[in-house]
This record gives structure tokens, C-alpha cells and sequence, in this order.
């Protein structure tokens, strides 16, 4: 055992020696909170609004009284037609317009449908589509109005679409963020530093001594199990500190379901390594085989509902994706793990596979 | 114990699919002798040697090292052997003191095993003063000659030295050859790989494979003898070129 224990020491010196890397290990969590916190917010807020009103009527007054009033919109120009329109969206002065056709209350009035047009900037598409659906509810909340008052009017068009408040991403994308942080730690680190003992022949000498497979294994990859679980423990501090993301379910489950994961993504790391030699492929391999499909294929930034049928199929073998959703369950909906046993045991089978796997492939390769 | 051959190999084969990477391979390496491997790149030394310290799996003949069969007893094998390669096996961003403990560690020795002969070593060696410093940090002689000190820590009966001497100076080879020989003299069997002709007279026996099998063997005068040439770099290119 002391074996071990020496291999563990040793694999500590390199992570707490590698400066830089441990920068980065240990700032990049804190830093991705921040940028999907803010940056990367799907919700809006403040959208510079513009409102093109030819011949303002009783009704077009009470609508943009009602855009003024809600917090999603600032109204900053209204205009009396639209080519003025142009120009404020290509410097990025409004994110969005609203244009009524002439004549709007008198159509209403005559119970005919009255147009209505919802212009938004689509270079940034989620805001885009977002504001869409606000100014659409705007007019919708208007139209209740107006109908509860026994008043029957047609306004096209009539987007359903609730309106939410709430910062709702930020606690989306924090099961999907530890997700993501795992596995950079997790399978990244680990290939790289596997094949970096490869390259420089240390291995070798590891391999000619009486350490089995399995020790020198456990001796590279529990350190960055803990390193894993420290990643773990900041994100959910700093996803409660600053932006309030609840943890309605039990954080023992929720840091046992991480270290499942931790589990799969570090025999995923030992599984690339074994089958590359130098650094540079590791990483490559890391990032094409780990990374892309935990930010893509698993829910984290885009949702799998929306997904082709054949992505959604492949996402199935993504890791990342039960983990996205049995944390989140766990952190936003409170639930325990009479609801989430068979996410639970497809993380369990995933890690059983991958271990035995990856100690394999190491085996071979010594063969090989 | 001299009567066991410490390395003893008869008719020892690898097959890779179609390609025989060592075929039928037979000698053995007395205690205490310095034994040097010698061929061409591809030639099968390396698939030989990860067959006698235990890598890779022979397909067939039988060889033992210190006694212990290569086949069932491999993990014994790795206790009673020594390895360095070209690339010195040692952490760089390790100190001397931790690399040393490392490996001690690794093969079981006591903390105060470990300690003791941590101190002997770096007083014959003279790098009492860079016990705390990196091996990054200290010159490739020295971290030659420590890695070699290193691959001796928990005393190997045999030793597998794979091209230890290439990349470094005239000065420095010489001297890791004295410490080969302190090794042999102690009772170390060595087995030395090295693409240095000159170093191939430095040994007490010498092989040159050629394509999988053993082309010479014997003592280096008797090589010359044997063969009519002036030196082992001519035997040594005389085979090659057969090959071909």
C-alpha cells in the first residue's frame, strides 16, 4: 500500500508543481460560473425597444404604455415610419421593434384584424427569439384585457408564450456547467498527464516495477478525483453565492452522483491515453471525444427536446447527459433517488464498462 | 547460486500476427556479467528484452531470469530486476530526494531502508549538495548516473540497461561504465543494449542480433577471431549488410 501512497504523493507534487495548470484547473470553474451566469444568459432584460407608430390611436397608446411598463422593455425611439427603422438596428441602437399599421384602433373597431409587426435583432439568436415571444405576450396580455371587457378585437399575431420573470438559465446551466468542469479535470487532465509519462519514459519504468496495473492507475487518477470534487464544491458554492441557484434535493446524493461521473470521465481519459501516445493528441482526442459532446449532446446549452431524432439517439451514449439531468433534478427540482434510480444505475453501468475498459486497453497496450 | 545461469533463455519466439519479431532465440548470461546486446534498429532486442522483464508475453520457447520463468512468474520477475532506458525513467519535476523515495517506495523498501541508502548513493555519486533540487535543474551526466543508481536502489540481481548512454558525452559514457562495472563487481548481472561499438568492448560477453535471430555470440576477442575482423564495428556491419 505504500506503493501507492507514494504514487499518490508523487502524482500531487506534479499537479501542485505545474503552476499554470493548476491555474487554470482551479480559476476556469470560477471563471465559466461568470461568463454562463451573465454572459451567456438565455433570459433578458432592458431589450432597447423601438416602436413605429404612423398614426397613433387610443390603442396603439395603451399597448406601448404597456411595453414602457414592462421590465423586459425600454422604449428608446418612437418613430413615425419605419425606414427610419434601419439604421438604429445596424448601429445596435434597438434590439427590437414594434410596428403597428395605420388606422390600427379604427380596424379593431370595425372587427377586422388589426397588423401587427415584431422585428428583433436574430444575430444574437437566443435574445432574439426571446424578445419575440415577450413582445408577443405584451400584446396578448393587452387582448385578455380588452376581451374581459367584453370587447372582442383581433391583433395578428398571437405568439402563446408565458412570461417568466425569473433567471431561469442560471440554474439550468449549473448542473451542466459541474458537468463540463468534471470532465476537463476528469478526462482531460488525466490523458494528459498519462500520455506525458508515455513521452518522457516514466511509465516504463512504473511498468518494469512490481506495481500492477490497477496501482498505478488508482495513483494517477485519485488525486484528480479530489481536485474533481474541490471543482465540484466551488461551483455549487459560488452558483448559490451569486446567482442564487437553489439546492432543493440532498447534497450527499447530489456530490455521490458526481463522483459516479467522476469515475466515468477519468476511465474515458485512461481510455484515450492508452490509445494515443504524445500530449497533443490526448488532448485532441480529449476534446473531440469528451468535451464536445458533454457541451453539445447533453442538455447543458442546448436543450435535447429540441434536438433531430438521430443526435438525441446518440446522446444517449453522452455520460454527460445523466449527469446533466440527474443533477439537475436534484439541485432545481428537489428530487431523491426514488425518482432517479435509472439515471443513476446508466452512470453506474457506464462506469462499471469504462473502468474495466480502460485498465484493459492500459493492459494491452503493454502488450501491444 | 553461480550455477544458475541469471538469465537463461532457450529457443524464445515472439510472433506479432505474421512478423516474428524475435525467432528462436538461445543464450544465457552468467552472474556477474556484464552482457552486451547488440543490433540494428528492428532488429528484436527491445521485443526481447520486454519479454525478459516481464511486458510482454513470449510465444513460445522458455527463458528465466534469476530463476524465475518468464511465463508464470513475471511478477516475481519484476522484483528481482532493474530497469533503465534511454530516456532515464526519472520525475523532472521531482527532487532527487523524492525520486529516490519513489521508487523506493515502489518496491517495498522500508522509510528506513529508503533513507540510508538514499544517503550512500548520493555520497558515492557526489550530489549530496543537489538532494533538494530538481532533476530538471541538475546535468544530464548526473541524472544519468542517478537514474542508474536509482534502477539499482532495491538490488536487483539483474539489471536491463536499454541504450543508457545515448545522447550523452565521450567523458560521461566512460564514466557510466565505471559504474557498470562497480555493479558487476557486487555480484549485478547486466544486460546493456547500446549502438556504441565501442562500448560493445566493453563487455565481458556480447550479441548481435540480426532480423529476429542471434547472428554472433561470444566474448569480443572471440568475435574478432572468429569472424576475421578488426573490430566489432565491422562485424557488427558485416551482418547487417548480409541481411539485406
Amino acid at each position: 500500500m505504500s506503493a501507492l501512497l507514494g504514487l499518490v504523493r508523487k502524482e500531487v507534487y506534479h499537479i501542485l508543481r505545474d503552476r499554470r495548470t493548476l491555474v487554470v484547473i482551479v480559476a476556469m470553474p470560477v471563471l465559466q460560473v461568470i461568463l454562463f451566469g451573465y454572459a451567456i444568459r438565455t433570459d433578458v432584460d432592458h431589450v432597447r425597444l423601438a416602436i413605429v407608430d404612423p398614426a397613433p390611436d387610443p390603442v396603439t397608446l395603451a399597448l406601448r404604455a404597456r411595453f414602457d411598463a414592462a421590465r423586459v422593455f425600454q422604449t428608446v425611439a418612437v418613430l413615425p415610419n419605419a425606414t427610419d427603422l434601419e439604421p438604429l438596428f445596424q448601429r445596435g441602437a434597438v434590439q427590437g421593434a414594434v410596428l403597428f399599421e395605420p388606422k390600427f384602433a379604427e380596424r379593431l373597431g370595425h372587427g377586422v384584424t388589426a397588423n401587427l409587426l415584431i422585428v428583433s435583432d436574430a444575430s444574437e439568436p437566443n435574445t432574439g427569439s426571446i424578445v419575440q415571444a415577450y413582445a408577443a405576450a405584451v400584446v396578448q396580455a393587452y387582448e385578455q384585457d380588452q376581451i374581459s371587457r367584453g370587447r372582442t378585437l383581433r391583433i395578428v399575431p398571437t405568439l402563446r408564450m408565458r412570461f417568466n420573470p425569473t433567471r431561469e438559465s442560471s440554474n439550468l446551466f449549473v448542473p451542466g456547467l459541474m458537468a463540463f468542469v468534471l470532465t476537463i479535470v476528469s478526462s482531460l487532465m488525466t490523458a494528459i498527464s498519462l500520455t506525458r509519462e508515455k513521452e518522457t519514459g516514466t511509465l516504463e519504468a512504473l511498468l518494469v516495477s512490481p506495481l500492477r496495473p490497477w496501482q498505478i492507475i488508482a495513483g494517477k487518477v485519485l488525486p484528480y478525483i479530489v481536485v474533481g470534487f474541490v471543482s465540484v464544491l466551488g461551483v455549487i458554492a459560488e452558483a448559490r453565492l451569486v446567482f442564487d441557484v437553489p439546492l432543493r434535493g440532498s447534497l450527499t446524493l447530489l456530490l455521490v452522483e458526481g463522483l459516479l461521473f467522476i469515475l466515468v470521465s477519468l476511465s474515458l481519459g485512461i481510455l484515450i491515453s492508452a490509445r494515443t501516445s504524445s500530449q497533443r493528441v490526448a488532448m485532441m482526442g480529449a476534446l473531440i471525444g469528451t468535451m464536445l459532446p458533454t457541451l453539445l449532446l447533453s442538455g447543458f446549452i442546448f436543450p435535447l427536446e429540441s434536438m433531430p431524432v438521430a443526435l438525441r439517439a446518440i446522446s444517449v451514449v453522452v455520460p454527460a447527459r445523466w449527469f446533466v439531468l440527474v443533477a439537475r433534478s436534484i439541485m432545481l427540482k428537489g428530487t431523491g433517488l426514488a425518482y432517479l434510480w435509472r439515471p443513476t444505475l446508466v452512470l453506474i453501468a457506464m462506469a462499471a464498462v469504462l473502468l474495466v475498459a480502460s485498465t484493459r486497453a492500459f493492459h494491452e497496450r503493454l502488450e501491444g | 547460486m553461480t550455477t544458475i545461469p541469471a538469465i537463461d533463455v532457450h529457443d524464445l519466439t515472439r510472433r506479432f500476427g505474421s512478423f516474428t519479431a524475435v525467432d528462436r532465440v538461445t543464450f544465457d548470461v552468467r552472474s556477474g556479467e556484464v552482457f552486451g546486446f547488440l543490433g540494428a534498429n528492428g532488429a528484436g532486442k527491445t521485443t526481447a528484452i520486454r519479454m525478459l522483464t516481464g511486458l510482454l508475453a513470449p510465444s513460445s520457447g522458455r527463458a528465466s531470469v534469476a530463476g524465475h520463468d518468464v511465463f508464470h512468474e513475471s511478477e516475481r520477475i519484476k522484483r528481482t530486476i532493474g530497469y533503465m532506458s534511454q530516456r532515464f525513467s526519472l520525475y523532472e519535476d521531482l527532487t532527487v530526494r523524492e525520486n529516490i523515495r519513489l521508487y523506493g517506495g515502489i518496491y517495498d523498501l522500508s522509510d528506513g531502508d529508503i533513507r540510508d541508502r538514499t544517503d550512500r548513493m548520493l555520497a558515492r555519486l557526489g550530489l549530496e549538495h543537489a538532494a533538494d533540487a530538481f532533476v530538471r535543474a541538475i546535468p544530464l551526466g548526473w541524472r544519468q548516473k542517478l537514474a542508474f543508481s536509482v534502477a539499482l536502489l532495491h538490488r536487483p540481481r539483474v539489471v536491463f540497461l536499454d541504450e543508457p548512454t545515448s545522447g550523452v558525452d565521450p567523458i560521461t559514457r566512460r564514466q557510466f561504465w565505471e559504474l557498470i562495472y562497480e555493479a558487476a563487481a557486487s555480484g549485478t548481472t547486466v544486460l546493456v543494449t547500446t549502438h556504441y561499438m565501442d562500448e560493445a568492448e566493453y563487455c565481458d560477453r556480447i550479441s548481435i542480433m540480426v532480423a529476429g535471430r542471434i547472428a554472433a555470440l561470444g566474448t569480443p576477442a572471440e568475435l574478432k577471431r572468429d569472424f576475421a575482423v578488426p573490430s566489432i564495428d565491422d562485424l557488427f556491419v558485416r551482418l547487417a549488410r548480409e541481411a539485406q
